[in-house]
Formats: structure tokens, sequence, C-alpha cells
């Protein structure tokens, strides 16, 4: 079965079956220059803390649209640019990947900026909290307020980005 | 009429659970409902300016008016990645 370029869910992550989906382009395959890819790893500290493990929840459906937002918003903005994203629920121990994203584009620089955007639009927008269990309690880490159509948020995103 | 509510991390433990069903008033809306918890549940309203709303799994503002059987989700600040 063919690679999803989106998704999210208990399984382990793995990069090359995104580096595959990204540069499968049917007719226009062989058109890429460049394959970007980014793996979020569970890190053994925080703010201090010894971390243990960490549990990611999401809400899914509204998780895959907000991927599918994010595909859109980088397809606007590095036209050319196809992007894998797919993210990991569930306990998740040191060392291990939370997130594998692949950006494929015909000039390494879109593809790298196409990369970054979408970490840091995953940060902003998708609906998935993660608990860190660490030496002592756990407690729920809480960044943004979501919200999709919060311009400012999507300027630092291209900001940060490179754009 | 009857709506879905879905809570999730630091909201699904103060509630004590995923989801319930909840009984609006005709022309509710997303933020009625949120109040409507947040008297239930007296602990969730200190995320009054921090949460984010979903209506049928699609970002919605305060203002939606609800139908029955919507299934509406409030969500606590974000940390994926």
């Amino acid at each position: 079965m063919a690679t999803p370029l989106l998704s999210i869910g208990p399984e382990p992550l793995a990069l090359e079956p995104l580096i595959a989906a990204v540069t499968e382009r049917g007719d226009a395959t062989g058109s890429d220059g460049a394959v970007t890819t980014f793996l979020g790893l569970v890190r053994n500290h925080n703010v201090g803390r010894q971390v243990h493990h960490l549990e990611y929840e999401a809400y899914e459906p509204l998780a895959l649209r907000a991927f599918e937002r994010i595909r859109s918003e980088i397809e606007a903005t590095w036209p050319g640019v196809r992007l894998a994203l797919h993210h990991r629920i569930g306990r998740i121990d040191i060392g291990v990947a939370s997130v594998a994203i692949a950006a494929a584009s015909p000039h390494r620089a879109h593809a790298f900026s196409a990369c970054r955007y979408a970490i840091e639009r995953v940060k902003q927008i998708a609906p998935i909290w993660k608990r860190e269990f660490f030496e002592g309690g756990d407690v729920w880490i809480e960044g943004a307020t979501a919200d999709p159509d919060d311009a400012a948020a999507r300027a630092e995103a291209e900001r940060v980005a490179c754009v | 009429m009857r709506v879905t509510v879905k809570l999730f991390a630091r909201l699904r433990d103060i509630a004590g659970t995923p989801e319930m069903t909840r009984e609006v008033a005709p022309g509710a809306t997303v933020g009625s409902l949120w109040q409507q918890l947040a008297t239930e549940f007296p602990e969730i309203a200190s995320y009054e300016r921090s949460i984010s709303t979903a209506v049928n799994a699609d970002y919605a503002r305060r203002t939606q008016v609800l139908a029955d059987g919507d299934e509406v989700a409030f969500l606590p600040p974000v940390s994926g990645g």
C-alpha cells in the first residue's frame, strides 16, 4: 500500500517511506532536485526536568484537516513543493520520533523552507497535546492557542522559514 | 436539542471523561455551551481565553450557532511536534 502523505496514528515513524512518497510524482517523477526531512524526537530533559517519556493525544480528524491546511499553505507559498507529514500519538520513549516531515522540490531552498514552515505550523495549529512524564510527576504541556486564521502566527512561521 | 462534547488533554482530565452529551437550548452557540460547561466544571473556567473550539471536526468561532447532533470540541493550547 502506498504511504499516505499525511497521517496521524500510533505506528512508529520512518523517513524512507516519506521520501519515497514525496518524490513519486507520476509522469513528473524525476523533476525534484532536493528532499529535506525533519524528525522531531522525544528529549530526555525539559525546563530542568528529567523526562521519562511522553504521551501524545490528538483530535485526529481535525489534526488531518490541519495537516491538509499546512500542505495547501505550502503549495501556495512554494509552488512545486510536495509535502509529507506524519505525527505519532500514544506513548513515545526518549530518543524516538514523534513527528516526521519530508519536502521535495525542484530547488533546495524551497525544500528547506517548506520543511521548517511545516513543523512551525504543526506546533501552532495542529490539535495535538503532549503529556510529559518526568522524575517526580507528570504535566500536560500547553503551547499555542490554535487559530489557523491568525495571520501574525502564520507570518512568524514564514519568518523562521526564511520565505 | 442534544450535542456531543469532546474534551482533550487537561480539560478531559478535569471533566473526567473525553466525551459527553449535553442538552442545549435552540440558538445556543459554541460560546454559550462553554459557559454551561464552565458552570458545571468550575476548574475549566481558567481556560476561557486560551481554548480553541471546533464544530464537527472543523475549527469554529465561539459565535457559531449549534445544530442538533453537532460534535463540539474544546481544545486547550496545543503542544504537538
